[in-house]
């Protein structure tokens, strides 16, 4: 099971302000292991962040983003105390899901 | 020829513009690192870290809840800007890490050797596979330990004790450590960090001997090291320090590496500790 993503949703203004960290090894595949042996690609396909059942953001990621990736971005039409949620799905098949309720913030 | 007249243009607009470029360049990294700061992935090793400190593990299954950092039985916060100190349990200077392994051992009842294991996390750069506890994709138990630790004292003034006599002879052994040039390429900790100004390409080596520079550089390990993925501790400061100047290994939580880090946090002594932070 996958670490838990670290998550902050914040109003700035009449926007949503969301940073999200999260823990992935993201293997490209390419490097190989003390012994030589290549070292598998295990790495983050698909993330989408839904907001009152509506997709806010989808990305499809590949091996070029770094090891616990940082995404930060902002939606419209979010308000405080509702829910973001974000959603991981790598190319073992693995997912992980986590949400935030959004703060005031200023 | 009209580009390379307009490019020979340009460059004369903006020559005299380098200089100012230059000295905001530092400027500019300490902005770089600030926007770091905030995607920081040891916030990750941290929340693990706390949950591990609760878990109950090993022989004993019990958790480090009772641990006694220096500050009394379970006190985490603050207790990192106090190490390394004395300790009458086991007679010794302890560092945090070294602190952390008698408790595991103490508490949890590990071996000695067990705690010791793996303390560094694994999955570095290719080029220190080499390094004897580390694995492709193994995480440390230790590193995520520290980072939580380290970060319950963020903010607060770094301030070790040197009152004790071993805590002074720690010291002591410490700059002499520093001091101590040997090797292959007659190097020492001092060749690197004994001058103002100087930098391996364009790392900016902190000059120990002078008080800022010692605050920030131990005020900001633990770390996280973007080039490696990785979060390190200040055991592994010292290890890949030794290493690279190609003195014999030291021993994870030896004396020695307790004396250095001893020497270190007494010359930061006064600064703010704002780890663990974000590194290249």
């Amino acid at each position: 099971m996958a670490d838990p993503m670290r998550i902050r949703a914040n109003m700035t203004g009449d926007k949503v302000e969301v940073k999200v960290l999260m823990a992935h090894e993201m293997e490209t595949g390419l490097r190989r292991d003390a012994g030589g042996n290549a070292i598998p690609a295990h790495f983050i396909r698909n993330v989408s962040v839904t907001y009152g059942g509506k997709t806010v953001l989808s990305a499809q990621w590949g091996t070029s983003v770094s090891r616990n990736p940082f995404l930060h971005f902002r939606f419209n039409g979010g308000k405080p105390g509702e829910k973001v949620m974000i959603t991981w799905l790598d190319n073992k098949g693995e997912k992980r899901t986590d949400e935030a309720v959004i703060a005031g913030g200023g | 020829m009209r580009i390379d007249r307009v490019l020979a243009g340009v460059l004369a607009a903006t020559l005299p513009c380098l200089s100012p470029a230059q000295q905001d360049t530092q400027k500019e990294i300490e902005r770089y690192r600030q926007m770091l700061q905030e995607s920081n992935p040891a916030e990750l090793y941290e929340a693990r870290g706390e949950e591990l400190w609760k878990t109950r593990r090993g022989p004993r299954n019990a958790s480090l809840e009772r641990c006694d950092l220096g500050l009394g039985p379970g006190v985490v916060k603050g207790a990192y800007v106090r190490l390394p100190r004395y300790f009458a349990d086991t007679g010794r200077v302890q560092d945090l890490e070294s602190r952390l392994a008698t408790c595991m051992v103490t508490l949890q009842g590990f071996t000695p050797e067990e705690a010791r294991r793996k303390p560094f996390s694994g999955t570095g750069a290719p080029m220190i596979t080499t390094d004897p506890f580390s694995g492709v994709g193994q995480r440390s138990v230790m590193t995520d330990l520290v980072a939580w630790i380290a970060s319950e004292s963020r903010g607060m003034t770094i301030a070790p004790s040197v009152s004790h006599p071993k805590e002074r002879l720690a010291y002591q052994a410490g700059e002499r450590l520093f001091y101590y040039r040997a090797g292959p390429y007659d190097f020492g900790c001092v060749t690197c960090h004994g001058e103002e100004g100087k930098r391996i390409r364009l790392q900016n080596l902190p000059k120990m001997t002078n008080a800022k520079d010692a605050q920030r550089a131990f005020g900001t390990w633990p770390g996280y090291r973007v080039s490696e993925g990785e979060l390190r501790s200040m055991q592994w400061r010292m290890w890949e320090c030794v290493r690279q100047m190609r003195f014999p290994e030291l021993e994870f939580a030896s004396d020695a590496s307790i004396a250095l880090i001893t020497y270190l946090a007494k010359q930061a002594e006064g600064g703010t500790f704002d780890a663990p932070a974000i590194k290249r």
